[in-house]
């Protein structure tokens, strides 16, 4: 096993092993660049993943304390657990259900689509997707999403027949099983998927990809990665000339270590990478490493979200399968003739009875919640999600009175819906619901957001320094060797599911990272 | 199904006490894999008398008229597991089972069921409530029995997963076109 010196300051750190980090690390390797990979969490494998809700979160979910403010219903609902994201090797890559869509083109160019929206603060992207395409194109070969690379679709489940009939009597044309990472035929040494209907559980057949069992073992293999589990980063350092020169970290035992770096990549997601940047403070850097545009943590964008359940006289089973077993893409485009600018997506969801019953609707007990839950196996279900406004002042912030073990003040998660956010919510409710009703729902439920799994935005790209954190390759506007490497430099949010674009925009970096090093410009 | 003896060593510990049952639905889902129809689960805070009491309490958070008092068992177990670990718990529970009794005039647990909801109602925002509620519907949800209750088929990896097992059996509905929804198998 590769292991690295501390004092060794020819490697590149990064912090984050899930789907920006994870990725990152194994593309460094290939090219021959010596990795150390830090991780805050364990590592699992598909022998050690649960087949049990509780448990598994138990096991995998960033338990840390976070606090909450704002108008959003996670501040009431569950104030210290802002996001559902994961803490082990893999990070959210084990827990995420697997669907892989691309952004469409209006998506990057947000702000000149949409127009000046008030209250918020779009912002064009950096980066065309014609720019990306050929990453987007590797990463689906890479992760073998479905319907690309001759990979055939995976077959639907009970829950998505309830969908598509629905969608079809409704007038909807874009419903199938999609694109997703998990395997329909055997594939690149991982297998089949057998429709466990475990997919945030951590996939036990490997067939759903994780950079747990993929990208980390082949980097390994390269002999260029050292992989650090229990690894928690609370410092990034830097010299006179404002270069990051390595990171302290908390380990296993809660001593602090120093490891030198060339270079440091953070991805963290976007709560855990601005707390590290704003807890990175100096003389040089008094708001924090990188920070010197005072962007650092706003823009905190999470998805306009919301499920719909119906009931049904007949039983459906939803829990048998992927839980992600298709979706609808007829209210993707943007069309403001609905009252809102972006577009969502409509996509099957299921949970077992110990999440149906925390999420359903949190807080309700008496009988018209126990007869929902008695009516479980006639359940079928949706999960909804689209873009949300990046504004200012929904923002990570270093919290006050709050610290964590190692005594760093944890983060705080603001936000408020936009009235964009709550326009297209009560319009993808409506049509959710009206999905159900066209195929006999006896009656359809209206779920609030769950802890946000899908967090962007906080170190977002722009071309201008002052509008951002990141360039169009999440290299740090202020200090040349410290790159973003995650959700947090998405410049907005768009609709669709963000691991495809983490995963293409860390192969991009990687290749950007790598001719860096060769001319010494980063 | 948890079967614990009422054993010489747990009486001498004194403060914990066990919650006894028999199965109420003999021909249910649950007393087909139980491999008795009586049921004990042992508390290590609780005594008798505050377990039976908060049993009704969270069958009257969450009814379910048709789910064995067992299944609700673990629902009190996980409250005096929590009791167990933060020593301000079982006088929170004490309080509020005093309180209760105090709203209702007597005895709240001899109340008809809607006056017995009433006084929960009107006790929803205490801590009480909120600890019972929080913890219960946690537990009372996520253990094998409630899984059988619910038709939920739990771990299937075991089992090699619903491909072969009812992922797609739904016949209520067409089935939708290949190109929506491909074979698994070419």
């Amino acid at each position: 096993m590769t292991t690295f010196n501390f004092d060794d300051d020819s490697v590149v750190v990064i912090i984050g092993s899930g789907a920006g980090g994870g990725t990152l690390a194994n593309e460094l390797c290939q090219k021959g660049i010596p990795v150390v990979l830090l991780e805050a969490g364990q590592r699992q494998s598909s022998a050690t993943f649960i087949n049990d809700e509780w448990p598994s979160f138990e096991q995998l979910s960033w338990g840390d304390t976070r606090t909450t403010s704002g108008s959003w219903q996670i501040a009431k609902d569950f104030p210290n657990l802002p996001a559902w994201i994961c803490k082990t090797v893999g990070g959210t890559t084990t827990h995420w259900a697997g669907a892989s869509l691309r952004f469409q083109e209006h998506e990057f160019r947000a702000r000149q689509t949409y127009g000046d929206i008030k209250d918020a603060n779009l912002l064009d992207w950096p980066l065309t997707l014609a720019e990306l395409e050929p990453f987007y194109a590797r990463a689906e070969d890479k992760m073998g999403v479905t319907r690309t690379n001759d990979i055939p679709g995976l077959p639907g489940n009970n829950n998505f027949q309830v969908m598509y009939n629905g969608a079809r009597k409704l007038g909807y044309k874009k419903c199938s099983t999609g694109h997703m990472a998990i395997n329909s035929r055997a594939r690149a040494g991982r297998a089949q998927c057998m429709q466990l209907g475990f997919c945030f559980q951590g996939c036990k057949m490997g067939a759903k990809w994780s950079t747990l069992y993929t990208e980390i073992p082949a980097a390994e293999a390269t002999g260029k990665l050292e992989l650090r589990t229990q690894a928690h980063a609370v410092k990034i350092e830097h010299d006179a000339k404002g270069r990051a020169t390595g990171v302290v970290y908390a380990d296993a035992q809660g001593r602090l270590q120093r490891q030198k770096a060339r270079l440091v990549a953070v991805a963290g997601n976007a709560i855990e990478t601005p707390r590290l940047l704003l807890n990175s403070t100096s003389t040089l850097f008094p708001h924090g490493i990188g920070n010197g545009s005072g962007m650092v943590g706003k823009h905190y964008m999470r998805h306009t979200t919301g499920s719909v359940f119906a009931e049904f006289k007949d039983p459906v089973h939803f829990y048998r399968g992927t839980i992600m077993a298709g979706l609808i893409g007829d209210e993707v485009h943007f069309n403001p003739d609905r009252g809102f600018v972006g577009g969502y997506e409509m996509e099957t969801i299921s949970l077992g009875p110990s999440f149906m019953a925390a999420f359903f609707n949190p807080g309700a007990w008496g009988r018209d919640f126990t007869r929902v839950m008695d009516n479980y196996t006639h359940l079928a279900g949706m999960w909804l999600v689209g873009e949300d406004m990046p504004r200012e002042t929904n923002r990570i912030t270093l919290s006050d009175n709050v610290k964590d073990r190692f005594g760093i003040p944890v983060a705080n998660v603001h936000y408020d819906d936009h009235p964009n956010d709550i326009a297209m919510r009560e319009h993808a409710y409506q049509q959710g619901s009206a999905v159900y009703e066209a195929v006999g729902a006896l009656k359809t439920h209206r779920v609030p957001p769950y802890p946000s799994t899908h967090n962007m935005g906080t170190c977002r790209m722009s071309h201008k320094e002052a509008d951002g954190v990141c360039n169009k390759y999440g290299q740090s506007h202020e200090v040349p060797n410290l790159f973003i490497s995650d959700g947090s430099q998405f410049t907005t949010s768009a609709a669709e599911n963000p691991t495809l674009t983490i995963v293409s925009l860390a192969i991009r970096q990687a290749e950007y990272i790598a001719d860096a090093l060769r001319t010494h410009a980063a | 199904m948890q079967h614990i003896q009422a054993s010489r060593r747990s009486f001498l510990k004194g403060s914990g006490g066990i919650l006894l049952g028999t199965l109420l639905f003999t021909s249910g889902p649950i007393a087909l894999l139980a491999p008795s129809t009586t049921w004990a689960l042992e508390m290590k805070m609780l005594n008798n008398d505050q377990a039976a009491r908060l049993m009704v309490v969270v069958r009257r958070i969450y009814p379910h008229d048709q789910m064995e008092d067992a299944v609700y068992a673990f629902a009190i177990k996980a409250l005096d597991d929590r009791a167990v670990t933060d020593p301000s718990i079982l006088s929170l529970l004490e309080q509020g089972l005093n309180e209760l009794d105090k709203s209702a005039d007597g005895a709240w647990l001899k109340l008809d069921e809607p006056r017995q909801l009433a006084v929960l109602e009107s006790i929803q925002t205490t801590p009480f409530f909120t600890l019972v509620r929080s913890v219960s519907v946690n537990a009372l949800y996520s253990n094998e029995l409630a899984y059988q209750h619910f038709g939920y088929e739990g771990a299937s990896f075991p089992k090699g997963g619903y491909l072969m097992r009812g992922f797609n059996d739904l016949k209520w509905l067409p089935a939708a076109p290949t190109e929506a929804s491909p074979p698994a198998f070419s």
